[in-house]
């Protein structure tokens, strides 16, 4: 598409079973100010199976307008049919920015959107501003594994799409008299192209305990020493209310299991705080926190990387510090 | 069964250094290595041929000394490799990339599964994959963290997500990516690397796929642009907490638990 009559901020909102993704009211966030500087409408669309009361809830978080579209097929995430169902929208509607999260979920299908769309994106934004002069979207993005960040525009195709990583927009306040308009559509079972089907959805919680979500996460490195040391980073975890996280060698170590990975080839987070515990903090492995609030780095070696992103340090042998902070925060935490 | 796997160069970013002055990547003397990822996209490839017979072709878009992945890939055990250069395709974003090996793979057309890996640990975007399956439209299933079955016909798979994973079926011909959890890649055997040492992969530009658009590809084709490369400012901002264990435990905590965090 090219940018003739393109207008407004859309943003996909993503769901989980019938919830609303934690990421979906960043992007109402982040959407609502960049509809703000080009004084046009924000635009949610959702896709749901029964969801309609999910349609308020994001006026509420800042949408002018949502499409809701409910269909059997929109139960379950499947790239297929999300994928056509958007496309044919932006198709009908000509947005000029698309935005989504930079979810397992984003990632798969608005790349697909945008092929489709014959458009360009840009991926896993921690920055989105509108270019005062051009009024084009300015994505800015890590690469190289953070080593350096780049400022992306699509010129002349529309819409600008983007995935946008987690937990970096701020949501605005729920605001449930605001007014807006949902406009709602069936689509029947054969309407839309299924062969990548989902059969199952199995939950990892006790494995997996969703680090990419966590407000705190406890990662532990090769500091720890140990499989059984690294007992201690559940500990501190338990005692806090917050979810583990390890470097890749604790993982290539089997320490536990690749979902609590942090780093390029993990997963991406940005939790309000970070711990790194025996974390060397590798390029790598910055690449995927370094954007968290406040990171706390406990580390024998006084010039470990870690301690350049850290808020607060600590030169000291996790093995003695933390079954202490554990005892801080057992008693009258 | 006709397996392809996608696969690409990449600076090693271990090695990565920056120049201050330009904010751009120093690429002299800095070694290139097959992106990591696609190293398990390989060997799930080989996996599958080892269980229903047939071929892995490996393709790379790149210049021309991407010729050393596709070695590697043969010396893995791959029987057939293919180099996409030409200069009409340099600079290329990530739909003018997926565009091209669309079309490259349109004119293979044997095929029955496309694997990728997850992302390239250069650009970080993991767009190519989604976005060729789409200028094929073909299925796809990504985030690949296991095959649990796999025939001439149909596939099903593990998708990894962020908190646990779904199991997807799909007819073939498909796309997967995968992660890194799916497998340990194997090393070049002795044979394969002597092999790999005479072998001449096959080379096309642009003008040997059929309609071809050049006008969708390269720097001028690319939807995109990248306006701007900088160093992320980091803040050093970091305050040591000092004494001993207890102390210094008792110090931090009582910080933590003044942000309010904490339920
Ligand atoms: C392509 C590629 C992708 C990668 N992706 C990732 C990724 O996604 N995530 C990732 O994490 N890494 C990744 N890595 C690996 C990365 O380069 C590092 O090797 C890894 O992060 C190191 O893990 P670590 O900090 O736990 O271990 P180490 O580097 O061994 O550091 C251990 C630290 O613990 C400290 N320590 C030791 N004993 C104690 C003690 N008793 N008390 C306190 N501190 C102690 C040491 O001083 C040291 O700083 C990747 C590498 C490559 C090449
Ligand atoms: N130039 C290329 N040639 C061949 N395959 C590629 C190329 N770029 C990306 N890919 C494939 O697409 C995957 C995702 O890459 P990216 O979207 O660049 O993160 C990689 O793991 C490769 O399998």
């Amino acid at each position: 598409m090219d940018n003739k009559d393109s207008k407004n901020v859309w943003i996909y909102a993503e769901q989980r079973e019938g919830r609303l993704s934690s990421v979906t009211h960043e992007l109402l966030g982040a959407g609502r100010k960049l509809a703000d500087d080009l004084g046009q409408k924000l635009t949610a669309v959702l896709l749901g199976n029964g969801m309609r009361p999910a349609a308020d809830e994001l006026i509420a978080f800042g949408a002018d307008q949502v499409f809701y579209l409910d269909s059997p097929l929109f139960d379950k995430f499947q790239d297929e049919p999300y994928a056509e169902a958007l496309t044919r929208l932006a198709q009908e509607h000509k947005p000029a920015i698309f935005l989504a999260g930079a979810t397992a979920i984003g990632r798969s299908f608005i790349p697909r959107v945008a092929a489709q769309l014959k458009t360009g994106m840009t991926a896993d934004c921690t920055s989105l501003e509108i270019d005062p002069d051009k009024k084009l979207l300015l994505g800015t993005r890590p690469a190289y594994g953070g080593n350096i960040m780049a400022t992306i525009v699509c010129p002349e195709r529309r819409p600008q799409m983007a995935t946008v990583r987690h937990k970096v927009m701020k949501p605005l306040a729920r605001d449930d008299s605001r007014q807006g308009e949902v406009i709602e559509k069936t689509i029947g079972e054969n309407e839309l192209t299924l062969r990548a089907r989902v059969v199952n959805i199995v939950k990892e919680m006790e494995d997996t305990c969703n680090i990419t979500e966590a407000d705190i996460i406890v990662a532990g490195g090769r500091g720890v020493g140990n499989r059984e040391n690294f007992r201690m980073v559940h500990d501190l975890a338990a005692a806090i209310g917050g979810a583990v996280g390890a470097s890749r060698a604790v993982v290539d170590a089997g320490w536990v299991p690749y979902s609590h990975q942090v780093g390029q080839t993990g997963k991406t987070v940005c939790p309000k705080i970070y711990f790194a515990l025996g974390v060397s903090g590798a390029i790598q492995h910055l690449a995927g926190m370094q954007s968290s609030d406040i990171i706390i780095a406990i580390n024998n070696n006084p010039d470990a990387d870690i301690f350049k992103v850290a808020t607060y340090g600590i030169v000291g042998d996790i093995h003695e510090v933390v079954p202490e902070m554990v005892k801080c925060f057992k008693n009258g935490a | 069964m006709n397996i392809i796997v996608l696969i690409k160069q990449v600076v090693a970013t271990t090695n990565v250094k920056i120049n201050h002055d330009t904010g751009t990547l120093i690429r002299d003397g800095v070694e290139s290595i097959m992106n990591p990822f696609d190293e398990y996209a390989i060997e799930e490839g080989l996996r599958i041929k080892e269980k229903l017979g047939g071929k892995v072709t490996v393709i790379t878009m790149g210049p021309p000394m991407s010729k050393e992945i596709i070695r590697k890939a043969i010396g893995m055990g791959a029987d057939e490799g293919y180099l996409i250069t030409d200069k009409q395709i340099a600079g290329s974003d990530t739909w003018a990339t997926a565009y091209t090996l669309a079309q490259v793979l349109k004119k293979i057309g044997d095929y029955q599964l496309i694997i990728t890996g997850k992302q390239a640990v250069d650009g970080d975007t993991a767009q190519v994959g989604p976005e060729v399956a789409a200028c094929l439209d073909l299925p796809i299933i990504s985030w690949v963290r296991k095959i649990e079955e796999i025939s001439e016909t149909a596939i099903r798979a593990e998708r990894l997500m962020e908190d646990g994973y779904d199991v997807v079926e799909s007819p073939l011909p498909a796309l997967i990516s995968v992660v890194k959890e799916i497998n340990e890649p194997r090393l070049e055997s002795l044979k394969g690397k002597m092999k790999a040492k005479k072998y001449e992969p096959i080379v096309w530009g642009v003008g040997d796929m059929p309609d071809f658009d050049t006008a969708q590809v390269g720097l001028q084709g690319s939807p995109t642009r990248v306006v701007k490369t900088f160093t992320p400012a980091r803040e050093y901002n970091g305050e040591r907490i000092e004494g001993n264990a207890a102390q210094a435990a008792a110090v931090l905590s009582q910080k933590i638990k003044a942000l309010n965090i904490i339920k």
